[in-house]
């Protein structure tokens, strides 16, 4: 079974994707072998997830050929896709969250009972468990087949994807950011799993934002800019550095600048903010000018204490002052109007209408003070949405395109450009950055450092380190729904954070 | 590129109902449908293109029309009201019940018209603060509003209403030689109102924000509770309008009237491009598929269609329609 002669898997030749308006791919040439991990790296709109999608079927190239096993293909459907050995596991996972992994291995090929329940259309449960079993041992796993798929954890579901494209003996997984939802452990468990495929002869293309892991799991790294593919490099002989300058043509520290603002009076005061089960005796105060930083773990409850201040969620107990008065939060609406903004970590669930225009929505928190008796004056939404358009410099070839058409980037522009028109003394920000490319992340840092100096102050919660750590004056790390630490950004460091954040303390450092 | 920009951000603010655009899509292929619908009858019949019988027509739509504007509202928000034909009987009936006990005609109708916002109302409450799903809500309004109907008449119809109140679906008004239906004028100009409601105020604003996503608009500080159950109070209090101008053209208010016209209404507001996922929706879209059911409707009898034949061609022109729609999108 194991072989260990390396066979190309995967030949792509000069494969290009157009788009209305954009070439999403020019001639890509790109190959995979048996029992290999190739890293897939580059900024959003790369072009990463335009060749996936061509290679799972779901788009179709314009032009180019693909090789699978030597022989050429045409790429139908997914379906096609996963006939010829191509599983991809995307960051959202497709499993029925109401049934058990057993079922959701063999989705759609339920194994039929023998004997008289043939003729029902009964489904042979043990045999399926059996299977499942059998598969998930294959990557040491102690998921249990019977267990209900939305009961498990994300790194859990994750698992069972991996074990549904083994179940169809996919020869060639792809998996899309697989560690953006994972804690630290986990991604090793990850990892381990990634490594038991590889030694079964399976290739593997990993794409990631997050180079450390890049590094640690990968044999070759391929980098991508502008949809097409800028060159590929051992990894035992590449560098951050050489590779983020692939990506963006630029170095690391051309984009993370911080310019000291002056901090002046507290603008914003927490004091005992409780919500049950999530948010414990939470205290702080943020100052005019000052970007505070919240790190912690996915789930540490970061996001719930900056929902708690917005009147999202409801809570328990406890205190909000602004400028010395006490306010009364009930809802967002009670929110924007004492002044506090907030920009959610979600753009396109929580942040935009994506079936709206750029226009529309850049006015949505702020249309009322463009109306007079409830009559929108077009003509001053035209006004101040072009200025913060050329502010920000959201690229939209125009004000009406739909918000659904733009990049991750200038998607993300379009909500901070909401949040500015009704210029908030307090700015909140869940994960700013996240998934956009390094070019729309300067573009962010350098308007949060000009906000900064304007006196507002800022909240921001990051996954990202060197993010936190570059852009923060002062950092507080939560773990567990309570502020473990506040960290002066002199003393703070990554691993001083990660210590914290996972509820170790200082001792440990 | 810099060019492109700058032409293009001289466009104005159209919302969703921009003319132009809404000519390239959706609105065109009615359009069409509607010219095509109009020249074959006229063509295939002596009596479609006469003007008793086109006003017979735009008269017996015009209530389907108006509910249909509102209905649109609701769609838009993502929800649906399958309540309607029963608040047109229930209003109507309410209505005939208080001019027949005496009391002048404007307070009566003033009546029946607010019987509907606040039926529409209990929708927007159950919907948004119970949190009912919208199609089990106004399912049960729909019962209940037609039991209140019987069970207020026990099942006879009301009738012989003063003569000024039948002036309001029976009266044309003559104007360039020509008499024009006073429902008519309802729809026109209702439809010109609602026209500005959705597409020139936050009102309307709110309306598509909180259909395209209930969430952001939320987090961006839209009371969307609130936005929701105004939809569902105008839906209501323009099917009463449509109600009571029903009840004065038949000139009688029955208990069973207007049964299954929520079909008609909520086909009326998809054939003209309303989306049932939220988000998506105009006016004039509605006013035309509106027009199209009911010409479907004369059109067939006309030809020779006999009446046990109309719903399954009904059925089979709204498929058709949805789905030309869906094609429509993918290709984009």
């Amino acid at each position: 079974m194991r072989n260990l002669k390396k066979e190309c898997l995967l030949k792509v030749e000069g494969v290009s994707k157009s788009f209305p308006g954009v070439q999403a791919l020019s001639n890509v040439n790109f190959h995979l072998y048996s029992g290999e991990i190739v890293c897939l790296v580059g900024e959003n709109g790369a072009g990463k997830t335009t060749l996936m999608k061509i290679l799972s079927g779901a788009y179709k190239k314009d032009s180019g050929h693909i090789f699978v096993n030597g022989k050429e293909v045409e790429i139908e459907n997914p379906h096609h896709a996963q006939k010829l050995g191509i599983s991809i596991i995307y960051q959202e996972f497709n499993l029925t969250r109401n049934q058990s992994v057993a079922a959701n291995i063999y989705s759609g090929r339920e194994p039929i009972q023998k004997g008289i329940g043939k003729y029902f259309g009964f489904v042979d449960r043990k045999l399926m468990e059996e299977n499942s079993q059998k598969l998930l041992e294959r990557v040491s796993s102690k998921i249990s087949p019977k267990s209900i798929v939305g009961k498990l954890s994300v790194a859990e579901q994750q698992t069972v994807e991996i074990v549904k494209a083994l179940a169809v003996e996919a020869k060639i997984v792809i998996m899309d950011e697989p560690t953006a939802t994972l804690g630290e452990k986990e991604v090793l468990t990850l990892f381990d799993t990634i490594n038991s495929l590889k030694k079964q002869g399976i290739g593997i293309i990993f794409i990631s934002h997050r180079l450390e892991e890049v590094f640690k799991i990968s044999e070759r790294i391929v980098v991508m800019r502008d949809g097409q593919l800028i060159g590929e490099l051992k990894t035992s002989q590449a560098t951050v550095e050489k590779v983020i300058q692939m990506m963006v043509g630029r170095s690391l520290t051309d984009f993370l600048h911080k310019i000291p603002a002056e901090i002046k009076d507290t603008v914003l005061e927490v004091r005992n903010l409780n919500r049950k089960g999530k948010v414990k005796n939470v205290n702080f105060i943020l100052r005019s000018g000052e970007i505070l930083g919240i790190a912690g773990l996915v789930g540490s409850g970061r996001s719930e204490i900056v929902r708690l201040l917005f009147g999202v969620d409801s809570k328990d107990d406890g205190e909000i002052f602004m400028g010395g008065k006490k306010l009364n939060i009930k809802s967002p609406k009670d929110a924007v109007r004492v002044g506090l903004a907030f920009v959610p970590e979600d753009r396109a669930f929580q942040g935009l209408v994506l079936k709206l225009s750029v226009v529309e929505n850049i006015i949505m928190a702020t249309l009322k003070s463009f109306s007079s008796f409830g009559w929108i004056n077009k003509r001053k939404i035209k006004k101040i949405s072009e200025k913060f358009v050329s502010r920000l410099s959201i690229r939209t070839p125009y004000l009406h395109q739909k918000v659904l058409h733009l990049s991750g980037g200038n998607q993300q522009k379009v909500v901070l450009a909401k949040w500015l028109i009704s210029n908030p003394r307090v700015l909140i920000m869940d994960e700013p950055t996240r998934g956009i490319d390094i070019g729309a992340k300067s573009e962010i840092y350098a308007l949060m450092n000009e906000l900064a100096k304007n006196g507002v102050g800022i909240i921001m919660i990051s996954s990202e380190l060197p993010e936190v750590l570059g852009m923060s004056d002062r950092i507080m790390v939560v773990h567990e729904g309570e502020i473990s630490a506040v960290l002066d950004r002199n003393e703070a460091s990554q691993k001083l954070i990660m210590s914290y954040a996972s509820g170790q303390g200082k001792e440990v450092v | 590129m810099k060019e492109i920009i700058t032409k293009n951000t001289e466009r104005n603010f159209k919302s969703i109902s921009s003319f132009k655009e809404i000519l390239k899509g959706q609105l065109a292929g009615i359009t069409l449908i509607l010219i095509i619908m109009f020249v074959l009858l006229s063509l295939l019949t002596s009596t479609f293109l006469t003007s008793t019988n086109i006003f017979n027509i735009l008269r017996a739509f015009s209530w389907i029309a108006i509910s249909a504007y509102g209905e649109c509202l609701v769609v838009i928000t993502g929800g649906i009201d399958l309540s309607v034909g029963s608040v047109m009987a229930f209003s109507g009936l309410i209505t005939a019940m208080i001019m027949n006990a005496g009391i002048t005609v404007p307070v009566a109708v003033l009546a029946g018209v607010i019987s509907g916002s606040l039926i529409g109302f209990f929708n927007g409450i159950l919907v948004t603060k119970a949190k009912l799903p919208p199609f089990i809500a106004t399912l049960g309004s729909l019962l209940i509003f037609r039991g209140l109907c019987s069970g207020l008449t026990g099942g006879w119809p009301v009738r012989d209403f003063p003569k000024v109140f039948s002036y309001l679906g029976q009266y044309d008004i003559p104007l360039f030689g020509i008499g024009i239906p006073v429902p008519l004028i309802f729809v026109v100009f209702l439809g010109i109102a609602m026209f500005f409601f959705l597409t020139h105020t936050i009102w309307g604003y709110r309306i598509f924000a909180v259909g395209g996503n209930e969430t952001a608009a939320y987090l961006s500080g839209i009371n969307t509770d609130r936005t929701k159950i105004m939809a569902y109070v105008i839906c209501s209090t323009l099917t009463a309008i449509g109600g009571i101008l029903m009840t004065s053209r038949l000139g009688v208010a029955s208990p069973t009237a207007a049964s299954g016209y929520e079909l008609d209404v909520i086909a009326a507001a998809v054939v003209g491009g309303t989306s049932l996922a939220g988000g998506e929706g105009n006016i004039l879209g509605v006013f035309i598929g509106a027009a199209i059911m009911q010409i479907l409707r004369t059109g067939l009898v006309l030809v020779g269609v006999t009446a046990y034949w109309l719903q399954a061609i009904q059925g089979l022109i709204i498929i058709i329609a949805i789905t030309l729609d869906q094609l429509r999108k993918k290709r984009i």
